[in-house]
């Protein structure tokens, strides 16, 4: 057992019929960090949650989950795991205290009036409104009784698919804090996201596509890795001059913004001749550094179904 | 955009909705095996004039004469006689176990006083509890016994023909001598209602889990599938006796139908048949991806198990390819354990037999379902 990783797998592999969801994952995470997954849909996030947590069995590789195997230990995985899916998986036919209850009778917690007590809490509305049924709370209130119930057994490890799909910036913003007082308690979170503001809240992030990590690491490790170059243009008629740019074959790729396009290249001798092209009035060429965003578009597969 | 009506918009919503209907595949077979389904069964297999019904004879008297009365029995072809020589005590068994619906039976010296003129009696004892299965073949009866031995009576005994009858036919009918239907009805809606409702109700509850995605949760947590089935099977039991009660007081106090056997010994028996509903349900569960195929496939299993099972129409009527089709069903074998231990006072020892039916109906349903939920798992 290593004692410093919550999560370390290797080399995971699962496929569903011919579709390859999950092609050769391996994955540290450190105790008490905030682990962020990015990546297109359909690329694996999800599936590999489902292997780490003990949902499915991969079809080869191994490694451990809070030191317990992932293959042969999926029971003691999953009573110290928090899991909060994509979908709402709760009761909505239950109340907001019985969905706690219920979830409190399935780790056989000791102590459950408290444990409830405490969840209701840390869930934030106020008392008054626990026999609200689940189903007709909003959705960033559903999101927030999502974590409450995962937390509820207090777990080592938080596996979070998609938390803040559909929610506020607001209720967004509030959920990420939350996590972070979590992260300092000393609870690993691994969790997926579409928001490249999400993924600069966490300490590390991982780009999962075709079923394979793309690339991992800081935010800045990451930039610095991509060696991706990226101007920004402003000036008249952008939206042609983006146009004109998508047909050079030596940028890598062309995004429009309201009053600006980014232009990001990696070819670095092909750099010079294109400045030299279009580098002049009316528009002005900016050297910027690469968003996260611009540089997992990189990795994004250029058409669906790729 | 002013008319109402546009022929464009029209067809639009006609393809869409064609388009849909194709790609949902259970209710597109659904659409297609129903009437199918139905055709066959109410084409061929039901039958409210049943012919070769089970019938057993009590010899006393083993001769030409009786031997020419059971030949015309089995050629009028209401009656499909099994066996020509029981005794009385076994015939009295068969009858209460519902192999046989006629016990024929002839007394001692039938000959001799056939052919003195003595008018001897035939008693015929049918198991009344299903009075319309046995109308028909009673009146063949008392038609045949008129003529069936004029052959027999040739030559010197010729003088009997002008009589009226050369032998009496005593029809006793038995459990339900006043042939009330209700007493037929009644205690196997027992039945009826626990496969419509559990197999439904058990199907719905896990496939709800499953397209609201609240399995996937379950599942995260430790609970082992064995805690899953039993705390999600254990509520359906109860409801389902909690029917079943409702039933035999309705039975008791509205439509007066006599409880002839155990009252424990009927929810002791119903425990494998409640099981065996809620298997299927579980399997059906592993079969339907959604709350509405569920349903669907329920039909599927509901339709043959009413019209089949001798709820509405007697088994024996039926052509030997669905009888085996019913006999598979549990609401067959459950419809003869309510009717024989309600009606008949059946005892343990005359029951177990389609009990053993039933748990094996139950075995192999769940070894199918077990196949799929693992399956599913993953």
């Amino acid at each position: 057992m290593n004692n410093s990783f919550a999560i370390d797998v290797k080399d995971l592999h699962k496929s569903f019929g011919a579709i390859k969801a999950v092609n050769g994952v391996s994955l540290q995470v450190k105790e008490g960090e905030i682990f962020g997954f990015l990546g297109p849909n359909g690329g694996g996030k999800t599936t590999t949650f489902r292997i780490i947590c003990g949902l499915l069995t991969s079809d080869s590789g191994s490694g451990t989950c809070l030191g317990y195997d992932i293959i042969t230990q999926a029971r003691e995985i999953k009573s110290k795991v928090g899991y909060m899916t994509q979908k709402f998986s709760l009761y909505e036919e239950l109340s907001i205290v019985e969905n706690f209850e219920f979830m409190a009778r399935m780790y056989n917690l000791q102590d459950r009036e408290n444990k409830i007590q405490e969840a209701l809490q840390f869930f934030g509305l106020p008392l008054s409104q626990k026999n609200r049924l689940a189903g007709t709370l909003s959705g960033g209130w559903k999101q927030r009784l999502s974590l409450a119930a995962a937390v509820l057994h207090q777990p080592k490890l938080l596996l979070l698919d998609e938390p803040t799909a559909g929610v506020d910036p607001k209720a967004r913003r509030e959920f990420w804090d939350e996590i972070h007082r979590l992260s300092r308690k000393g609870i690993t979170t691994l969790v997926s996201t579409h928001y490249m503001d999400e993924a600069a809240r966490c300490h590390r992030l991982a780009y999962i596509s075709k079923g394979t990590i793309q690339t991992h690491g800081t935010i800045d490790e990451i930039i610095r890795e991509s060696e991706l170059k990226t101007w920004q243009v402003q000036g008249p008629n952008l939206d042609e001059l983006a146009d004109t740019l998508r047909k050079e074959e030596t940028i890598d790729q062309v995004t429009n913004f309201g009053n600006s396009i980014h232009v990001s290249i990696t070819q670095n001798d092909s750099i010079n001749y294109i400045l030299k092209k279009y580098d002049h009035k009316p528009h002005t060429w900016i050297q910027v550094t690469p968003t996260i965003e611009d540089i997992f578009i990189k990795f994004t597969p250029q058409k669906y179904g790729d | 955009m002013n008319k109402i009506f546009s022929w464009p918009r029209f067809v639009a919503m006609f393809y869409k909705e064609f388009t849909q209907m194709k790609r949902d595949r259970v209710t597109f077979a659904m659409l297609i095996g129903i009437p199918i389904i139905q055709l066959t069964l109410f084409g061929f297999a039901i039958n409210t004039n049943p012919k070769h019904l089970p019938t057993a004879v009590v010899n006393g008297d083993i001769s030409p004469f009786t031997r020419t009365f059971v030949s015309a029995l089995q050629n009028s072809e209401y009656f499909n006689v099994i066996d020509t020589d029981v005794s009385d005590k076994e015939s009295d068994k068969m009858l209460a176990k519902g192999d046989v619906n006629f016990v024929v039976q002839f007394p001692p010296n039938f000959s001799r006083d056939l052919v003195r003129g003595n008018q001897p009696e035939i008693l015929i004892t049918v198991d009344a509890t299903d009075p319309i299965a046995s109308v028909n073949a009673i009146t063949s009866i008392s038609n045949l016994t008129r003529n069936v031995f004029n052959y027999d009576l040739q030559h010197g005994l010729s003088y009997l023909i002008p009589n009226n009858s050369p032998a009496n036919v005593i029809i006793h009918a038995k459990y339900n001598p006043e042939a009330i239907t209700q007493y037929n009805i009644v205690p196997a809606l027992m039945g009826v209602v626990l496969t419509m409702t559990l197999v439904m109700i058990t199907a719905l509850a896990i496939t709800r889990e499953r397209e609201k995605g609240t399995y996937e949760n379950l599942l995260s947590t430790p609970v082992t599938p064995l805690e899953v089935m039993a705390g999600k099977v254990l509520p359906y039991i109860i409801v389902g006796y909690i029917q079943m009660f409702l039933i035999i007081i309705a039975s008791h106090s509205i439509f007066n139908i006599p409880f002839e056997g155990s009252l424990l010994l009927l929810l002791i028996a119903t425990l494998p048949f409640i099981a065996a509903n809620l298997s299927v349900g579980i399997t059906i569960s592993t079969f339907a991806t959604n709350q509405l195929q569920a349903v669907q496939m329920n039909i599927f299993f509901f339709l043959p198990s009413i019209l089949l099972s001798g709820f509405m129409f007697p088994v024996a009527g039926m052509p030997y390819a669905v009888q085996w089709i019913a006999s598979a069903l549990p609401l067959t074998h459950y419809l003869i354990i309510v009717r024989g231990i309600i009606l008949k006072g059946n005892s343990i020892m005359l029951i177990w037999p389609q009990i053993v039916d039933i748990l094996l109906f139950m075995v192999v349903v769940i070894l199918m379902g077990m196949k799929r939920f693992r399956r599913t798992l993953d």
